[in-house]
């Protein structure tokens, strides 16, 4: 009985679960590249809330999420990218091809994030008004980069 | 038994010929679009930017835009369509075109030389378009540069390399009404006229049937990516859960609630929703929250 009901929990885990389940089986450096945007998109949750008046402005935590959003931007990457690791080798990736075809304006991209992540940390304890114009120039190294190396879902 | 087969070999004449007359090119009257009365640039340039003309014409990788150089692949079941040059260039582009050639191909999908033009080309979408807003568009576009690279064939195999069978499926498909009826407010209709007409959203996001057609019953349902990896999502409300306000914001900065952020074509088209009014992006959240679930429209 009691295994029964262990196994149910299990089997309602991994039903519940289906995409992290499905994440276990990924490589380490993709789990380690959707990690480091999963935090990119955590801190930039917190700023854009503050921007569009849905969260009380905080300097404090506004400066910490864009210290960590510029943190996240000096990992090195290629380690994250080896070859073979594109949507087109495996599932559960958005990476595209054209990243290891073109890598240097890939490393572009990136770079282009550490830019405006700096900014970002420069004005982000300044006050509310400042943060929506920072992260919308955020957005827009996101899209830039995705523009040419993301896949839809 | 003679007889019999003159009889049908004449029916199978009859069929064939009245086939080519339906699948007639049929443009517009000589008389609509002939005088360019001369359109508004700045009014045009949002015309251009709604209708998000660059985003498939622009040459694929290039940084600048407003080059409409064409080039850029979009694989589909039918074969590869490839975006043609409608630069100002006069031989490789549409510089020599008047305004009623160029209204011909956006409302009737119909080239100067009276061919069909592939759906991949949305004027499935653009036959929605107001007769100003062809003008304008048609007075800003020839302010761009011009391009001296050929256009590419299409790479589309037999039977779908038949353009006159496109004759055939316009009598299906091309037709001019509104998909949700009845908009009550000047927002709903403006949100109505981004969404069916100028940004063409439906030609992703609402499946097709086994000719290619849109199906209307399943309106902006979500569909599989045409080039067959992965889904573009629903936008109706019983599959995106998202607020109005959210949905502004994500056309202005790609961020979705969760602040992930847009891949893949959707970045061009947040690109252009970026440029456009705060209204624009209101009423087409406005138009996508009043959605039918499913996107069944009676």
């Amino acid at each position: 009985m009691k295994i029964t009901a262990t196994r149910l929990a299990m089997a309602a885990t991994v039903a519940a679960l289906g995409t992290a389940a499905l994440a276990q089986e990924l490589p380490g450096p993709v789990k380690a590249r959707q990690g480091q945007f999963n935090i990119l998109a955590i801190n930039l949750g917190i700023l854009g809330d503050m921007a569009r008046g849905k969260a009380a402005y905080d300097a404090d935590a506004a400066q910490k999420a864009a210290d960590t959003i510029v943190a996240v931007s000096m990992i090195n990457e290629p380690p994250l990218f080896p070859e073979g690791t594109s949507e087109m080798d495996i599932d559960g990736t958005r990476a595209k091809a054209e990243i290891w075809d073109d890598w240097e304006g890939f490393a572009g991209k990136w770079s282009g994030l550490g830019e405006a992540a700096v900014s970002l940390q420069q004005v982000a304890a300044t006050g509310q008004e400042a943060l929506g114009p920072a992260v919308g120039q955020l957005g827009g190294a996101c899209k830039a980069c995705h523009d040419s190396f993301r896949a839809p879902e | 038994m003679r007889r019999l087969l003159g009889f049908l070999a004449l029916v199978a004449l009859l069929a064939t010929g009245a086939l080519w007359m339906i699948s007639a090119p049929d443009p517009l009257p000589m008389g609509e679009f002939a005088d360019d009365p001369g359109g508004d640039p700045a009014r045009g340039q949002t015309v251009f930017t709604a209708a998000g003309c660059a985003s498939c014409h622009h040459a694929p990788e290039s940084e600048d835009k407003l080059v409409l150089a064409g080039g850029q692949r979009f694989p589909s079941d039918f074969g590869t369509f490839i975006a043609p040059n409608i630069s100002s260039h006069p031989q490789q582009g549409i510089g020599a075109w008047s305004l009623h050639d160029f209204a011909n191909a956006l409302l009737r999908g119909v080239s100067p030389e009276g061919r069909h033009y592939y759906p991949a080309f949305p004027y499935t979408s653009y036959i929605r378009m107001e007769p100003q807003d062809v003008v304008d568009l048609w007075s800003f576009i020839r302010t761009l540069p011009a391009s001296d690279t050929p256009s590419q064939p299409h790479e589309v195999g037999f039977p779908f390399s038949l353009r006159r069978g496109l004759g055939l499926w316009k009598q299906l498909y091309l037709d001019p009404a509104w998909i949700v009826p009845g908009a009550e407010s000047d927002e709903m209709r403006r949100g109505r006229y981004l969404v069916e007409a100028l940004a063409h959203c439906g030609e992703c996001h609402t499946p097709r049937d086994a000719f290619g057609g849109l199906e209307r019953d399943a309106w902006l349902a979500g569909a599989p990516a045409p080039d067959g990896k992965g889904r573009i999502p629903a936008l109706t409300p019983d599959k995106l859960g998202w607020s109005a306000e959210d949905v502004a914001y994500y056309l202005e900065t790609g961020f979705t609630p969760d602040y992930d952020s847009a891949g893949g074509h959707m970045v061009e088209v947040i690109a252009n929703f970026a440029k456009l009014p705060p209204e624009d992006r209101a009423a087409v959240a406005a138009y996508v929250k009043a959605l039918p679930d499913g996107g069944a429209m009676n």
